[in-house]
């Protein structure tokens, strides 16, 4: 047990090093000042913790997001008081949204001062109390160790997310005691992980009668860990049923795999979301039932039972109601899934099965992601699957940013394993994607990291690059360019008669020029016949590189469920866009 | 599931930290929720446990929603509904000032009594009503009190509990 005095300041570096913390995102300013000393003096240590000096506090935020995202582990960031923590505030809703785990510590004014409307002083607790899981201002030097403790422990267990330890500057200086983590135990925060065995048989029951059964699988897979993929995997192939995927579950189950449909929802494809309407019993595992994924909540999927699998009580019936709901981690639940199933010799309603495979089979025939593709102009998907097809051999981590390109990657990239695919999903942050790409490719310095971007959001982060620059982090930005907002663009010519408001982005800079200026490799394509050839040059390239993709301005993304609308009332190609979207539609977003 | 609209009284006890309340309030104030009244209190001064409760309007399920999102917050140790129709025994109490003379003075008076009232301040000219008793009951005394010179009202809020041996 460790029971030692040291300063606030070091205790912070202790706690990093007792939760196994080696990377942090971080930018220094006058009220974290202490901790950045005790960073320079560990500089000389065997192990320093590596310290990424991003370039604005979101981009710590969004990268200590990629860090998590693609690793499975707890993001840490380190921001000063005041203007430090409201940039902070767009990672970490982002990240409550998405539910992933990050510890954001936060320097303040020393506490004599607080409440007096000190230099660069805010209230950094009521300020993030909505967008974190749970917050706490330090107030006593002698609590510092037990709540950074907590902190790590609030953040990874149960529903993930973001936390944040606001320390005033003269609680870094003084010198307590240092509790070790082994010793610390939070007083009443326990998640029950493993779901009642009975209702666990109910479900089992459910799912040897389906006839038209279907998994739909979220977030809640890949944030539950490996040993969830491998028996999701494992249960998916045991009864041999369709699975879709949300946008954030991408990964958990091969996308190339037969028994994959494609993700579903407002973009997904007309199998999936076909599938999900007509289905008998829908095994829900680690989705949340978001808006995106039920269209119109009334006509969602009326003649199913459901299952529901997720550690969040909350989450249970709060859309949806459900038939069985096994509240726990998705591992633990699938785990006395399987061997109830193999134990009680339950099994699969074969026949039903069948033909539930052949409808599936018809829906598939319509071919949703088809496009018209073009010799002179890039079209946007097909500059998507030639980055797909190029790069699909190596293990290839993917962050975006939000928008059209978005929703095209989740459409025409495919993964086949977990924590590849890095996008915000609930939050809908444009600028994500080039700090998250800069966090994967820190947590995996020797893979491929592309940012698939748009050109407008890319702008929203874009002081990143200097960040890619400096760590010397090779991360590919790949902007998908058609000078609009596309997504905007697109809602305003199916909702809004064409009245392209503000969409449009007059003087954009110079991406190549851009790319320079920060010491980066720009390459401009314009032609399809050129494409492959470039994206070889930019995946050689060993360094940041912005790769300019010039493409069709008026692509739209199909299919697409048009607010308000039911599942089977989904939109193929522009040529179907007949029907007015009601009011009713267009107040919804 | 029930789509009338009434008032439920919701229990929740949690840890007795720094910030706790406002986490309880700003979730339901940051979901949509309207809140009637709420009282806390710490109950456990051993363990720092303290005790809302929340009055709030809304339907069954509204109200059920509420309550599982609450014991999302990480220091929310139970959360549950002890609405006086589900079992649950609600009280509340009021100061009640009345200013008047003669006749009304006299009946109000005589009103306290019947609703076992105690007067704990008095003047010439006015008289402050303890009460305790069930929101209804003292909703009732409050209107009687109007015509009598009602002058004021404080009121603590329901504080609510579950009958019989079962335990929240």
């Amino acid at each position: 047990m460790v029971n030692i005095q040291m300063t606030g300041a070091q205790m912070v570096l202790k706690a990093f090093e007792d939760h196994q913390v080696d990377t942090i995102f971080g930018y220094p300013g006058g009220a974290v000042l202490p901790i950045y000393d005790e960073l320079a003096k560990e500089r000389d240590t065997n192990q320093p913790i590596r310290h990424y000096l991003v370039r604005h506090e979101q981009g710590a935020s969004h990268s200590a997001e990629g860090y998590a995202r693609s690793s499975g582990k707890v993001g840490v960031m380190l921001v000063t008081s005041g203007p430090g923590v409201t940039n902070a505030v767009t990672g970490l809703t982002d990240a409550m949204m998405d539910s992933i785990p990050i510890v954001c510590i936060s320097g303040q004014v020393p506490t004599h001062l607080i409440g007096t409307d000190a230099f660069q002083e805010c209230d950094a607790v009521g300020i993030t109390r909505p967008c974190t899981k749970h917050n706490w201002l330090v107030k006593d030097i002698n609590d510092l160790s037990r709540i950074l403790h907590e902190a790590f422990y609030v953040a990874s267990s149960g529903r993930p997310g973001p936390v944040l330890v606001d320390i005033p500057k003269d609680i870094q200086f003084q010198t307590g005691t240092y509790i070790g983590p082994e010793t610390v135990k939070h007083k009443s925060y326990r998640p029950k992980l493993k779901a009642n065995i009975d209702q666990i048989d109910d479900a089992l029951k459910l799912i040897a009668d389906a006839e038209k059964p279907i998994f739909y699988t979220g977030g809640g897979v890949i944030n539950s860990g490996n040993a969830a993929v491998q028996l999701l995997r494992e249960f998916v192939r045991l009864t041999g049923f369709p699975i879709t995927s949300t946008l954030q579950g991408l990964g958990a189950y091969p996308g190339d795999d037969s028994q994959f449909i494609g993700m579903l929802g407002m973009h997904g494809t007309y199998e999936a979301n076909m599938a999900m309407n007509e289905c008998d019993l829908m095994i829900n595992i680690g989705a949340r039932f978001d808006d995106r994924i039920t269209g119109k909540i009334d006509e969602f999927s009326p003649n199913s039972k459901k299952i529901h699998i997720d550690i969040d009580p909350s989450s249970i019936n709060k859309i949806v109601k459900v038939d069985v709901p096994l509240i726990g981690d998705v591992a633990h639940v699938l785990e006395d899934s399987i061997k109830l199933w193999k134990s009680k010799v339950y099994k699969i309603n074969k026949s039903p099965l069948k033909e539930w495979w052949k409808t599936i089979d018809k829906w598939k025939e319509k071919d949703s992601l088809k496009y018209a593709s073009d010799k002179n102009i890039i079209k946007p998907q097909h500059a998507i699957q030639r980055l797909y097809e190029l790069t699909k051999d190596k293990d290839v981590f993917v962050t975006t940013e939000v928008g059209q390109h978005q929703m095209w990657a989740a459409q025409y990239y495919k993964f086949s394993k977990p924590n590849r695919w890095i996008t915000s999903g609930g939050l809908g942050t444009m600028g994500f994607g080039l700090p998250a790409a800069i966090g994967a490719q820190v947590a995996h310095p020797d893979k491929l990291v592309i940012d698939i971007a748009g050109e407008a959001s890319i702008l929203m982060c874009i002081q990143e690059m200097s960040t890619a620059i400096q760590h010397k982090l090779p991360v590919k930005i790949f902007i998908i360019n058609n000078q609009y907002m596309g997504m905007v663009r697109q809602w305003q010519e199916l909702l809004h008669d064409k009245r392209y408001s503000h969409s449009y982005t007059d003087a954009l800079p110079d991406f190549v020029k851009l790319a320079e200026a920060y010491g980066a490799k720009g390459i401009r394509v314009q032609k399809p016949n050129e494409l492959d050839k470039a994206i070889n040059e930019m995946i050689e390239y060993d360094g940041p590189v912005i790769f300019d993709c010039v493409v069709e301005q008026n692509e739209n993304v199909f299919p697409m469920i048009p607010s308000g609308k039911a599942h089977n009332e989904m939109l193929l190609g522009d040529e179907t866009v007949k029907e007015e979207i009601s009011d009713e539609g267009k107040v919804l977003v | 599931m029930s789509e009338i609209v009434s008032k439920h009284t919701v229990s929740v006890l949690v840890d007795n930290e720094p910030g706790v309340l406002a986490r309880v309030i700003g979730l339901i104030s940051g979901r949509g929720y309207n809140i009637d009244s709420l009282t806390v209190a710490e109950v456990d001064a051993e363990k720092h446990i303290s005790r809302i409760t929340i009055v709030a309007p809304g339907t069954e399920q509204t109200v059920n929603k509420m309550i599982s999102q609450l014991q999302r917050i990480v220091p929310v140790k139970r959360a549950a509904n002890v609405t006086f129709e589900k079992q649950g025994i609600e009280r509340e109490m009021a100061l009640v000032k009345i200013v008047s003379t003669g006749e009304k003075r006299v009946e109000s008076m005589r009103l306290s009594d019947v609703f076992r009232a105690r007067v704990i301040d008095t003047t010439h000219d006015s008289f402050v009503f303890e009460l305790n008793g069930s929101p209804r009951k003292i909703d009732a005394f409050i209107d009687l009190m109007k015509p009598l010179g009602l002058s004021e009202v404080s009121r603590t809020g329901v504080v609510a509990i579950a009958r019989g041996t079962e335990k929240m």
